[in-house]
């Protein structure tokens, strides 16, 4: 289609102009071979002229027996982009952290240009292969391509979501537990739920190595899985001498930065107040050298997140301080079977969890799912009023 | 469990079919109905949940979803494809 493409798409290619890659771009090569890109672009130019979208979403298409995976899309103009009536996203399960072989990687894009657009997201937002825009007689085709070479669809709807994690172990040195094999086993456990939807609404689990949370488990999975140390941090005094002899500011970018100023540095030794030490990662992270997360490992269980686009951003609270690495899975595997019990009992249509914990109070949950309060879930001193704790002598309150 | 599987299979379907245009009926909300029916002691969530997986997986009930939200609903022709 080439300059013709370009003469009905004036405000497009606005996007094309600058240093940086351009999506209209890659739509434009994609168009030269398939006609669905070439209707979707001339589809996004008409949204662009009339600053509206022409797209309708949601329906029943679907594969056999799975709830979960396909996102029905349609044009509300599709006598004008015959193409791109039927539009529908794919959701395909990711491998823990997402490695994959170039092989398979070129498998999973022929077979979408065999069946689709061949215009992918990778990654989408929850961690999935997005692939965009197929018709509704390709869905089952292309699902039995995809599980032929070892894939399978990803979760849409009131399903949990395709459990995703960060890379880990794999590549990471402050993984403080095995994330990969964490999601890994996850996601083979709770295939029925991933693809048959029981629940309320949608439920994310997100597995982080260590704080830095390079999957933002915190902000968005209902249960977010941190890793984390017990005892204290790994200290190495030659190579905290050797950053301050480059001349890091260890006072200045570190110390001043520990949220709880647990840190003090005189010039000559870094002292760590372990006890105060909320396990930010902070310091490590400038001083990965002379500093490691400590021997004792495991992870933090924290549930409630979600992040909408428009408002009513949650992030996650303290469930379980510490679980070691060895009991994760099993601890994990115990504490969702009784949240969801009770999320898909009690909660409304549309809830998460972290909705339903707002709107119920923790005591009422925490009751509910058997667990007793303990500090750490406390964001604060005197933050957490639900929370009354009693001396085991007289009974008497001590907020 | 004392209510064959066969009937709550059915049953379902019937009431799937009964609120066909009317709501979007999830899985948990058939659940519920089947144990108000029959009483706690003669139904569970599995049997529920095997009872719906027969009728997904035979084709006579799929699964639709909108706004992130799934519900179990009959087949048919997609009206929003017809544009």
């Amino acid at each position: 289609m080439g300059d013709d493409t370009k003469s009905n798409t004036k405000l497009l290619d606005e996007l094309e102009k600058g240093p940086w890659p351009s999506f209209v771009t890659e739509m434009k090569k994609a168009a030269e071979t398939n006609p669905m890109a070439k209707d979707l672009l001339g589809q996004l130019e008409l949204s662009y002229e009339e600053r509206i979208g022409h797209w309708k979403h949601g329906g029943i298409v679907g594969v056999m027996g799975y709830g979960g995976g396909v996102i029905g899309r349609y044009s509300d103009v599709p006598e004008k982009f015959p193409n791109v009536a039927h539009f529908h996203t794919l959701r395909i399960n990711h491998p823990s952290g997402w490695f994959y072989t170039s092989e398979a990687l070129r498998k999973l894009c022929d077979i979408w240009e065999r069946h689709g657009s061949g215009l992918t997201n990778m990654h989408g937002s929850t961690g999935d292969i997005i692939f965009l825009g197929t018709k509704t007689n390709e869905l089952e085709p292309v699902f039995q391509e995809l599980t032929q070479a070892g894939f399978d669809l990803g979760g849409s709807g009131s399903v949990l979501r395709t459990p995703s994690c960060c890379v880990g172990q794999a590549r990471c040195e402050w993984a403080c537990y095995d994330t990969m094999a964490t999601c890994d086993s996850l996601t083979r456990a709770y295939q029925d739920e991933i693809h048959r939807p029981a629940f309320p609404y949608k439920f994310k689990i997100k597995c982080s190595g260590c704080a830095n949370d390079c999957v933002a488990a915190i902000a968005r999975a209902d249960l977010s899985v941190i890793g984390t140390w017990k005892d204290d941090i790994q200290q190495d005094d030659a190579a905290v001498s050797e950053y301050a002899a480059a001349g890091l500011d260890i006072q200045k970018d570190v110390c001043d930065h520990c949220p709880t100023k647990c840190m003090q540095w005189d010039g000559k030794k870094l002292a760590i107040n372990n006890r105060e030490c909320v396990r930010c990662m902070h310091c490590i992270n400038v001083m990965p050298k002379a500093l490691k997360p400590g021997k004792e490992k495991g992870a933090t269980l924290l549930i409630g997140a979600k992040a909408p686009i428009m408002q009513g951003a949650l992030l996650s609270s303290v469930l379980i301080p510490f679980v070691p690495a060895a009991e994760l899975l099993d601890t994990i595997k115990e504490l969702v079977s009784r949240i969801w019990d009770f999320w898909s009992e009690y909660g409304n249509n549309r809830e998460r969890v972290g909705e339903l914990i707002q709107r119920i109070g923790m005591p009422a949950f925490l009751d509910a799912i058997g667990l007793d309060p303990v500090p750490e879930m406390v964001t604060a001193p005197r933050d957490n009023p639900y929370i009354f704790f009693q001396t085991k002598e007289d009974g008497q309150e001590t907020k | 469990m004392a209510v064959p599987l066969e009937t709550l299979v059915e049953e379902i379907y019937k009431m799937v079919v009964d609120l066909q245009g009317k709501k979007n009926v999830r899985a948990m909300s058939l659940t519920k109905a089947m144990i108000d029916k029959y009483g706690a002691g003669e139904v569970n969530k599995e049997d529920c949940k095997h009872a719906i997986r027969q009728l997904i997986d035979s084709g006579r009930c799929v699964y639709g979803y909108y706004g992130g939200e799934s519900f179990i609903t009959i087949p048919r022709k997609e009206e929003a494809a017809s544009g």
